[in-house]
């Protein structure tokens, strides 16, 4: 791994690093890095990871409003808003 | 005056029943003792400005005889525990401002039972850390030696209930940031069976491995809290439903009497007083009448790298959603990428970034198959392991943290040291088996020590017994 590598993965995960801070978070990966590789060579045999995974999603159906939900403390969160609508940057 | 250093949420709930003290009168011997204490413990980020009006309610019902266990009892609550109206910011500044827009089902539950909520407490960010050190607002102090730390990432509600600032505690655990804070503050902590409390409303750090954990001045205490929370929600998807919350007749045996120990997992990187207070715990156990037998888990000693590829992998998946578009802190920039790169920059601490750039890392391709595919058959590996042990033994105990609470500012500048606090939490977590943390008694210096018990799957009763029994000797 080199500063290259974090730097990718900054973009990758939509953050702006310092210089400064590319370095240490470098250090700070390799070191951990290091520690978890030793999974490596761990002997699994053929285990499967099979959850049986079942559907747990609701029927798709309108379920009326929920008691106790606010819109007003949805909206009111939003950073940018204009006439009750999110606004965001301009996409294209 | 109420004495209360000695109050437990049974004692309190029969003074209040034999009306020796009101609703009022006991959340305000808490408010008084959080205005004397909190400013140097910040146990608190936030004390609710309704805390009386809650508490008067709640003597409504002692008043109409509807009253139940919890009901006037003051919690302090993790600021990553959602309540409507108010602020939960998990310790971050991106989430400075943010108001919760439902209650999240732990608190609805509560809520019915007429407990009161005296605040939210301090946490690491995103509950990522072992000593509330993290947080953007702060360190938290250990109640027992203010020049320490509480453990955590729930150090601020550990802290809240070891320093009397509140009769009872929610911390959340993702691997072992209950148990751990609870070793360090002299508490009882229990980390529930995966799936058996609702994680709707908690935010999420490692949705895999998170469990809303209550902590306990005594065993009962615990008891109580997870018994009114746990149970089947259809708002949490991986909530377990009444039919698979039968335990298996043979793994569950009440009154087992056998205690496994897997002494090879703690040949080094233990405190020697740690592991002579658990030698000494030991004998204790064969005293009341416990079998104590070897055990070998050869997978569990992966544990911790394993839980440090999965968590951050699950954790930079789940801080994507704050982005400083919908809500939370937001930056201005020229262009929508702008907003999001510098809004999660300056709002996220400096382990939430290191952790979602591993995790970015971990899943990325070219590595999935090295990392996280791997991680994830050796976690089957280390479940298989455990519940295999399970049929040959009814408990497995190891000390909680290999070491006593260290000193603020310690091991903030080597992530890997810090981590190895939750090398003995994490095959619990990872294997979603329930474990309790259980005061063993001082050091010399007077600090805390404190052994932990895995039970299989669903039953925490069993841990509930086996830990009272140990109640009674822990300090003899």
């Amino acid at each position: 791994m080199d500063i290259k590598d974090v730097e990718t993965l900054a973009k990758l995960a939509r953050i702006e690093l310092k210089e400064e801070e590319k370095e240490e978070i470098l250090g700070d990966m390799k070191g951990i890095l290091e520690y978890v590789k030793q999974i490596e060579g761990v002997e699994v045999g053929e285990i499967e990871v099979d959850h049986s995974l079942v559907n747990a999603w609701r029927e798709d159906v309108p379920e009326g409003v929920r008691s106790g939900e606010s819109r007003d403390l949805i909206v009111e969160q939003f950073p940018d808003a204009q006439d009750g609508f999110l606004k965001v940057k301009k996409i294209l | 005056m109420i004495d209360l250093k000695s109050l437990t949420i049974e004692s309190a709930h029969q003074s209040l029943l034999k009306k020796e003290f009101t609703c009022r009168e006991l959340s305000e011997a808490y408010l008084d003792a959080i205005k004397e204490k909190n400013g140097e413990l910040n146990a608190y980020l936030q004390v609710f400005d309704d805390v009386l009006v809650q508490a008067d309610e709640a003597q409504k019902k002692f008043d109409e005889g509807v009253a139940t266990a919890l009901t006037g009892i003051p919690f302090a609550l993790k600021d990553n525990i959602l309540i409507q109206g108010q602020i939960s910011s998990a310790g971050s500044k991106i989430l400075e401002n943010y108001k919760a827009s439902y209650d999240s089902t732990v608190i609805k539950d509560l809520k019915k039972e007429g407990a009161v909520f005296l605040g939210r407490t301090n946490m690491d960010e995103f509950a990522m850390g072992s000593s509330t050190q993290t947080s953007a607002y702060g360190v938290t102090r250990n109640p027992l030696d203010t020049s320490r730390v509480p453990g955590g990432s729930s150090g601020g509600s550990a802290a809240a209930l070891a320093g009397n600032l509140a009769l009872a505690a929610l911390g959340t655990e993702t691997c072992g940031s209950v148990r751990e804070p609870a070793a360090f503050c002299g508490l009882v902590g229990l980390k529930p069976t995966y799936g058996a409390v609702s994680r709707q409303g908690i935010i999420a750090m490692g949705n895999s491995l998170d469990q809303v954990s209550p902590f306990g001045k005594c065993v009962n205490d615990t008891r109580i809290i997870f018994n009114l929370l746990s149970k089947y929600d259809k708002e949490d998807s991986t909530s377990v439903p009444d039919r698979l919350r039968n335990v298996d007749k043979k793994t569950s045996s009440k009154n087992g009497k056998k205690i496994g120990v897997p002494w090879h997992l703690f040949r080094e990187g233990v405190d020697k007083e740690v592991e002579e207070n658990f030698k000494q715990s030991l004998e204790k156990f064969k005293k009341l009448g416990y079998e104590i037998v070897d055990i070998e888990l050869p997978h569990s000693k992966y544990s911790l790298a394993v839980y440090y590829i999965i968590m951050p992998a699950e954790v930079s998946t789940n801080l994507s959603r704050f982005d400083g578009i919908r809500y939370g802190y937001s930056a201005k920039g020229g262009n929508l990428m702008e907003v999001y790169e510098k809004s999660r920059a300056e709002g996220f601490g400096k382990e939430a970034r290191r952790r979602i750039l591993l995790g970015t890392y971990v899943l990325s391709h070219g590595y999935y198959d090295a990392y996280y595919n791997k991680a994830l058959k050796v976690r089957e590996k280390i479940k298989e392991e455990v519940m295999q042990a399970f049929l040959k033994v009814d408990y497995i105990l190891t000390p909680t943290v290999p070491m006593l609470p260290f000193k603020l500012g310690e091991k903030l500048d080597d992530p890997v040291a810090m981590y190895l606090c939750d090398i003995f939490s994490a095959p619990a977590n990872l294997a979603g088996v329930p474990s309790i943390a259980l005061p063993s008694g001082l050091s010399k210096n007077g600090l805390p020590f404190s052994i932990q018990f895995m039970a299989p799957h669903f039953c925490e009763e069993s841990l509930f017994e086996v830990g009272e029994k140990f109640e009674g000797v822990a300090s003899a």
